[in-house]
């Protein structure tokens, strides 16, 4: 089996997807000939051609208003936003239209797209290249929302979220486009939508994360072992649909929870995640669940590293939650 | 009626604006038409148009009512603009697709949406298309090629630009036209949509109901430029501006425009020059940011009485004629009103259906909490 980044994972679930389905196409700034500024679509636009790997005009209102209506034509348009941070411009189409369409018509007009885009914070991108606005469509009923932490998942997901009949926001955490490494099937396989995987386990303490922050809660996780604190990781793979089942089961074992994310603090998925636990799992906690998060501030250059939920700052919230 | 002598060189609000050079006029003043541009209609194509725009009004005016007595809780008309809307529409093809903004519910009708689907649609009642989810007058009617009417404005043109542009690469034979304000112009949707059209020479169909105005806000706080129709050729495209009161100067520049988009000449922008006899909509009281005096002028103008005259003129219309027609389509109106009336509202648990394709975990518990609270009667 191949090792791959995951860029190329994506890369290579786009294509699969695309040699399998006809109605797939690909959209966006520079995503054809150049391949995409972080070369997520190199090589489709010399093998599916300009009808289906569009270079399209610097507008991401542009982009997504005229992927809904390929997708109301019946194509399955798959448009990059470049940076999350970019998306913005496309916000009244993703709100408005996209994630309203299939309700407001009484079922009439499905309209789906996988809007991919990176995401999050650590390549030095300062306020424009770093943000994480999960938060932002999660809140919008009708969206589904994934975020994968490693090649595997990100085609599994990918292909899962092309086929799946919603809406979705695949959001790509870029400070592990390429750091991030391991075995993918060139096959066809998916990994299934709103479904969480626990990738440490462990009977003290529940580590919810996704995305870049995963591996820093992991990191973390294998430091608490070593102040003999066994905690149990799990990477939400899909943030929307939530794996509550997953979350529950946990919370029920270890009686404690830390939940990691980059996006600021106030209103973050952590808040809701957490509430949900409190509704469903109250009497099983045995301390007050803990956020570790990014901060109420725009997302900083210089301090960047100050403001990523990093393993030093996990670690003591795992002992502490552990030890209240 | 004669039209004053001053000619605007920018658009003014002014009836006077359609005597500009380039304005494509057919129906003159006294019924005769102009064989320049006459598009050839039919005696019963004009027959039935005219009927058509007489039923759009009526309907119009009885929906206002209902508002007006509590019985639905709004409506959003087009009164004046009947012959812009009809008109293009006839243009179009069978196979051709609608995208529209609210004020085009005599497109779908005229289209083969049945008048009791609409009118299920102003009570939001179980036979509601979109299961009384929506406001009145955002229906949509899948089975003409109507698409899904939205509240945020302009956000269709760019949606009909890609879906015209996927046909357009699939080789099917198909234009797309959308409809939007002069509001709407201001848009960034609206930008983005010709900006799209343009590059990727889209056969879809740009057109602008200029109606003087955006609910209180007059066209020139719109746009400095000369005219709306004009736009277009910043983006590469051609415009035509039209008599939007005149139904056989609409049917033309459509069919030329669709005949452009049907070729593989790519989109046009068409300013079709008409004016919103009404206010915006049930909520507005237009006495309070405009004059009487220049809504009377339009009135003066009246599409529908313009379309009469034509018919008048022709021998193919009597006051008989307008009696017979005029009372079928009350005793219409008047059946599936009585029939939506009577039809009970959507059931409780279909509010959580159709977020999503398959129900989740949260909807499901939302929908049986929810369940426990049956809504009280006076909340009927």
């Amino acid at each position: 089996m191949p090792q791959m980044n995951m860029v190329q994972a994506i890369n290579d679930g786009l294509r699969l997807e695309m040699r399998r389905d006809p109605r797939v196409v690909v959209m966006g700034e520079d995503v054809g000939k150049v391949g995409g500024v972080f070369r997520v679509t190199a090589g489709l636009y010399d093998e599916f051609g300009d009808d289906r790997v569009i270079d399209t005009p610097l507008s991401e209102g542009g982009i997504v208003g005229t992927a809904i209506g390929m997708a109301l034509y019946g194509l399955v348009p798959v448009p990059e936003i470049q940076f999350a941070d970019f998306i913005f411009p496309a916000y009244d189409q993703i709100v408005s239209e996209l994630a309203k369409f299939r309700y407001r018509s009484g079922g009439q007009y499905p309209a789906k797209l996988v809007i991919r885009t990176p995401v999050g914070g650590g390549i030095r991108g300062g306020l424009y290249h770093s943000q994480s606005p999960e938060s932002l469509f999660i809140h919008v009923a009708g969206l589904k929302v994934v975020c994968p932490s490693n090649p595997h998942d990100a085609k599994g997901l990918l292909l899962s979220a092309i086929r799946d009949p919603d809406p979705v926001l695949f959001f790509e955490p870029k400070r592990i486009y390429r750091a991030a490494k391991g075995d993918v099937s060139e096959s066809d396989y998916t990994v299934p939508l709103s479904k969480a995987a626990v990738v440490r386990e462990g009977s003290q303490v529940t580590v919810i994360a996704w995305g870049a922050m995963l591996y820093e809660a992991l990191e973390a996780a294998n430091q608490a072992a070593g102040q003999g604190v066994e905690a149990e990781v799990i990477d939400l793979r899909t943030l929307w649909p939530l794996d509550i089942d997953t979350i529950v089961a946990s919370v029920k074992k270890t009686g404690r929870v830390v939940v990691v994310h980059e996006a600021p603090r106030t209103c973050g998925f952590g808040g809701e995640i957490i509430a949900l636990i409190n509704e469903k799992a109250f009497l099983h906690l045995e301390a007050p669940p803990v956020r570790v998060t990014g901060f109420d501030t725009p997302f900083p250059y210089t301090l960047e590293m100050d403001y990523l939920p990093l393993a030093h700052r996990i670690l003591p919230a795992i002992v502490e939650t552990a030890r209240y | 009626m004669t039209l004053a002598a001053v000619i605007p060189t920018k658009h003014s609000r002014n009836p006077n604006d359609v005597l500009a050079p380039g304005v494509i006029r057919v129906i003159k003043d006294d019924g005769t038409v102009d064989p320049a541009h006459d598009p050839g209609l039919t005696d019963a194509e004009l027959v039935a148009l005219y009927t058509a725009m007489v039923r759009v009004r009526l309907l119009d005016d009885r929906l206002v009512s209902l508002q007006r007595q509590g019985r639905i809780g709004f409506h959003i008309g087009s009164i004046g603009e009947e012959a812009a809307i009809l008109g293009s529409t006839f243009a179009m093809r069978k196979q051709d697709w609608v995208f529209p903004c609210y004020r085009e519910f005599g497109s779908a009708l005229w289209r083969g949406m049945t008048l009791q689907k609409y009118v299920d649609n102003m009570f939001g009642n179980s036979n509601d298309t979109v299961k009384g989810r929506q406001m009145p007058d955002h229906y949509c009617a899948r089975e003409v090629n109507f698409g899904s009417i939205s509240s945020p404005i302009g956000t269709q043109i760019t949606q009909a630009v890609g879906f015209s542009w996927a046909a357009k690469s699939k080789g099917d034979d198909l234009v797309a036209i959308t409809y939007f304000g002069d509001g709407a112009t201001s848009s960034s949707e609206f930008h983005n949509g010709l900006n799209f059209a343009g590059v990727f020479k889209t056969p879809t169909i740009f057109f602008c109901r200029n109606n003087g105005w955006a609910i209180s806000v007059p066209t020139e706080r719109q746009t400095a430029s000369a005219t709306f129709a004009e736009k277009g050729a910043a983006y590469g495209i051609p415009s035509i501006r039209c008599d939007g009161n005149d139904l056989l100067a609409v049917i033309s520049a459509t069919r030329e425009a669709l005949a452009r988009a049907a070729r593989g000449d790519g989109p046009t922008l068409i300013e079709a020059i008409t004016y919103r006899l009404s206010g915006h909509s049930t909520s507005d009281d237009p006495k309070a940011y405009r004059q009487e005096t220049e809504v009377e002028e339009w009135r003066r103008r009246d599409p529908i009485a313009r379309t009469r005259r034509l018919l008048t003129a022709r021998g193919i219309w009597t006051d008989a004629d307008q009696s017979a027609a005029e009372a079928a389509i009350q005793e219409e109106i008047k059946q599936a009103v009585a029939v939506a009336e009577k039809t009970p509202p959507p059931a409780q648990s279909s509010m959580f259906e159709d977020v999503y394709a398959e129900q989740p975990w949260h909807l499901r518990e939302q929908a049986e909490y929810l369940a426990r609270f049956p809504r009280p009667a006076s909340k009927h």
